[in-house]
């Protein structure tokens, strides 16, 4: 009974910020809003029992992307007079098929019997049999992770950096 | 109350991806793109993470998910110095008003 409450409080705090984000005129609420989209969802990473998962959304998302964002509408925009250009052209037929979309999921995803494949174990946390796991069987993937992230910090690093001046 | 299983999560996540495209499609604004880009790939996760539990906990689903964290944290990193890049060029970050690649 608190799970399944805890569950409705969980998807509410994901899908009304998201909600802010798409429809808000100010840059810096869709922005802070974000925040609570992403801990809804880590929320709802815990009630799924993925508690390593959940963490790591909180460090990767809140104190990382999050930062990231932040820094870049604060960079790119005067953050007190935001003008969002999205005229009722666009957003119309955006809402329109976005809807039909969203109805057909929905109806796909209730419609459907799901049968559960074997019971739920009870365990202590999944950290340490997901740390074998990714020391044993993914350990060739967890590698190319480590590499991919390094490049990807030097190349955003010199994609960023200001053009060096011509020596003339 | 009826009780909480797969599909309330796959509901949830379905609403979250359709939120993303949405933003994908109707804001200009790159920096707002890239927040759509975020919800979309927060569905992923929260639809193979939901699978996982309900296929008797399979970790796999869990390193899926773990890759999926460290795929958005290099994208939001590169995509983030790209749009600083193209605002120091164009002055702008509207998706619409930016239509050279090069000076």
């Amino acid at each position: 009974m608190e799970l399944t409450i805890l569950f409705y409080v969980f998807a509410a705090l994901t899908i009304i910020p998201a909600f802010v984000v798409v429809f808000s005129r100010s840059l810096i609420y869709a922005a802070f809003s974000l925040l609570f989209t992403f801990l809804g969802v880590a929320g709802l990473y815990v009630l799924l029992s993925a508690d390593f998962i959940a963490v790591a959304q909180i460090m990767v998302y809140i104190g990382g992307i999050m930062i990231l964002l932040v820094f870049g509408v604060m960079l790119t925009k005067q953050a007190t007079d935001v003008e969002i250009s999205t005229g009722i052209m666009k957003t119309l037929p955006a809402l329109i098929v976005v809807g039909f979309a969203l109805g057909t999921l929905i109806m796909v995803l209730t419609g459907a019997s799901w049968t559960q494949i074997g019971t739920i174990p009870q365990i202590e946390g999944t950290a340490l049999e997901l740390g074998e796991l990714l020391m044993t069987t993914f350990v060739l993937p967890f590698e190319v992770a480590g590499i991919l992230l390094l490049v990807a910090v030097m190349g955003a690093a010199l994609i960023a950096r200001k053009p060096k001046e011509v020596q003339s | 109350m009826m009780e909480i299983g797969l599909p309330h999560y796959l509901v949830v996540s379905a609403v979250l991806f359709c939120l993303g495209i949405l933003a994908l499609a109707t804001r200009r604004n790159a920096v707002l793109m890239l927040m759509g880009i975020e919800f979309i790939l927060n569905s992923a996760n929260l639809n193979l993470l939901a699978f996982s539990r309900y296929q008797g906990l399979n970790l796999e689903g869990h390193v899926f998910a773990l890759f999926v964290i460290i795929l958005a944290a290099a994208e939001a990193a590169v995509a983030l110095a790209i749009v600083l890049h193209v605002y120091r060029m164009n002055n702008t970050v509207d998706a619409d008003r930016i239509a050279s690649l090069k000076e």
